[in-house]
């Protein structure tokens, strides 16, 4: 019988691991989260029906057949299926970040998640191996949904498919964070619905995923200053500009930044000795 | 250790030699709103300076040689000659009332101007300046194309929606084909054996027969999501080994590329607003379009089809024009 607490503290900052065992380590989490995904085939079509409706249904909807003017990263007129493929390829990571976290409560619910927090290993570690396996399933979606979208006539220049992978991997690494940090806020499954409402599709819609910030401030100001406050926004533009061979600084710098804040966030509520979780297990014990 | 340095050296360079790109064009464009010329570089694709001319330019074209651009002023009843080194007006031409669009001769001698208020066709000797002939055609002439030989000229009147033959040895129309409304622009097949005639409002391309001078086909456009009306073809340009056509749709804000062994259009290719003219680079690796409503100019790959850039230019960009060296 493992006893959260105290004793786990001690037992997950045993020092001394050497490189190869840390990699042992990493390497079982990210096959379980790869088996995880491969054992829930619904899981990935639904991760790669949800852009393609967009793209398919949605954006034909808005076609702006005369095409979006030009804003950078773009050099020429795109059509509006091209505009927001990059914000699809965001959505991809944001739902699948989204839904590692929840795959924490769950964990968390049935005592899995246990297993893996009794492990001898640091606790940042697991928590960053498990955003790697969790970021690294989500750029394969990513890449699948990039494929069909090929298909679409949406054609970024093929290095953009390769240069893209550095922003698709930090953006999912702050997306991931972040559903972390939420993750750990969260005390049962069911509270997650309100993360979808309340987090995922504010995020997404208050960005330049669908629409240019330029058009944005146009219609509302407010709106503007909110997509701008909006960490998605960042992780939007920098996979649009890499995708075709460019780096917005200023987004990559945002993403950075939200990521180690997100990340540390993370790591401190699930320390065992000072985080959230052991504060809230403890709510829960009492109330 | 140097001497492979230095072989390294020279393999780098030979390397970067052979990546560098292609030699740099310059691409004349007329603006009719502000009454300049944009000249752009074709490679680097930016502007390299704005020329001050006179009101209302619309037809552009340029010497065999590169030295001279002849510029049809609509609302100064003249066309201007400038001096490409110098970027200075050097001269006039006698075009008669409202030059709208013009075409040179293959051996360089001889402007064929349409004269869209007066109805007629002035041909004008460049080394005398003066004019040769006056050709009465419908009403509203403005597309002009010649043949490769020189021999045939075509020109098309607006309202009288005729393709006219004009015999360039007589300068008497020969053939008058009709064709569907609007006609804007004549195009010849490099080997002689078409002519590709564009009409605005009809929304098609007419092929006539240059033996027969009877037309053989018409190209229709479509463009899901997109009313008909909305597509008015303008200017046509085909490839020099004549396999391929462009067709710029006009307010449909594309460019078709037609298939001219199957009159298929292949593609639509996305440019600018109100897409009008078109010319090719003269090593055909580039064509380039005017977009009058959007201000700019998109320079579209020939190989693969792909729009590549567009450049702001000035006011309602109409013709366009590449230096052959």
């Amino acid at each position: 019988m493992i006893v959260p607490g105290a004793t786990l503290a001690e037992i997950s900052t045993a020092p001394g691991f050497s490189f190869r065992q840390y990699l042992v380590c990493l390497k079982g989490i990210l096959i379980r989260e790869g088996l995880r995904f491969l054992n829930q085939r619904e899981r990935f079509i639904s991760s790669l029906v949800r852009p393609l409706l967009w793209l398919f249904v949605f954006a034909a909807g808005f076609r702006q057949v005369l095409g979006v003017s030009i804003i950078p990263p773009y050099r020429t007129y795109v059509l509006y299926e091209v505009y927001i493929t990059p914000g699809l390829c965001a959505m991809i990571l944001l739902f699948s970040g989204m839904q590692s976290s929840l795959s924490m409560v769950y964990d968390r619910e049935m005592g899995n998640m246990r297993t893996l927090l009794v492990s001898p290993f640091p606790r940042w570690f697991l928590l960053v191996s498990k955003l790697f396996a969790g970021v690294t399933v989500s750029i394969l979606q990513v890449y699948a949904f990039l494929a069909v979208a090929w298909f679409w006539g949406v054609r970024p220049p093929l290095s953009g498919y390769l240069l893209v992978l550095p922003a698709l991997f930090l953006s999912g690494m702050m997306l991931c964070s972040l559903g972390m940090l939420l993750s750990s806020m969260i005390k049962q499954l069911e509270n997650f619905a309100g993360v979808m409402n309340f987090v995922i599709f504010p995020m997404y819609f208050a960005s330049p995923a669908l629409y240019p910030l330029w058009r944005i401030q146009e219609s509302s100001p407010l709106l503007h200053k909110i997509c701008l406050a909006n960490p998605f926004t960042y992780a939007v533009e920098l996979i649009r500009f890499a995708l075709y061979g460019q780096v917005d600084w200023h987004s990559l710098l945002v993403v950075l930044g939200c990521i180690v804040l997100f990340l540390g966030g993370a790591i401190l509520a699930y320390d065992p000795s000072t985080g959230l979780l052991v504060r809230r297990q403890d709510t829960g014990g009492n109330a | 250790m140097l001497r492979k340095l230095t072989l390294l050296s020279i393999g780098f360079a030979g390397a970067t030699s052979l990546c560098s790109p292609a030699f740099a064009y310059m691409v004349y464009v007329s603006n009719e709103k502000d009454n300049t010329v944009t000249v752009v570089d074709s490679t680097t694709m930016e502007v390299v300076r704005t020329i001050d001319v006179g009101q209302r330019p619309r037809g552009i074209t340029i010497s065999h040689d590169g030295k001279y651009i002849y510029l049809c002023a609509s609302d100064d009843d003249t066309i201007e000659i400038i001096d490409t080194a110098t970027h200075e007006i050097v001269g006039s031409l006698p075009s008669g009332p409202d030059p709208e669009l013009f075409v040179l001769s293959p051996d360089g001698k001889t402007l064929y101007v349409a004269n869209e208020d007066d109805n007629l066709v002035t041909v004008i000797d460049l080394e005398s300046k003066g004019v040769l002939a006056e050709v009465p055609v419908g009403v509203e002439p403005e597309g002009m194309g010649i043949s490769p030989d020189g021999k045939s000229m075509v020109n098309t009147s607006e309202t009288t929606n005729m393709a006219h033959f004009i015999d360039t040895a007589t300068n008497e129309i020969t053939h008058n084909v009709l064709v569907d409304s609007r006609p804007r622009f004549a195009e010849f097949k490099p080997d002689n054996s078409e002519v590709w005639v564009s009409s605005e409002i009809g929304g098609t391309v007419s092929v006539i027969d240059n033996s027969t001078r009877e037309i053989k086909h018409k190209i229709s456009f479509e463009i899901p999501g997109l009313r008909s009306e909305a597509i008015q073809p303008v200017g046509v340009r085909i490839t020099a080994d004549g396999k391929k056509a462009y067709v710029a749709l006009g307010p449909a804000n594309r460019v078709a590329v037609v298939n001219t062994e199957t009159y298929e259009v292949e593609k639509y290719v996305l440019v600018g607003q109100r897409v009008w003219q078109l010319a090719f680079t003269p090593d055909q690796k580039t064509i380039i379009s005017t977009n009058g409503v959007s201000n700019d100019i998109t320079f579209i790959d020939v190989a693969t089809d792909e729009p590549v850039q567009s450049v702001t230019v000035g006011a309602l960009p109409w013709g366009v024009v590449v230096s052959p060296n």
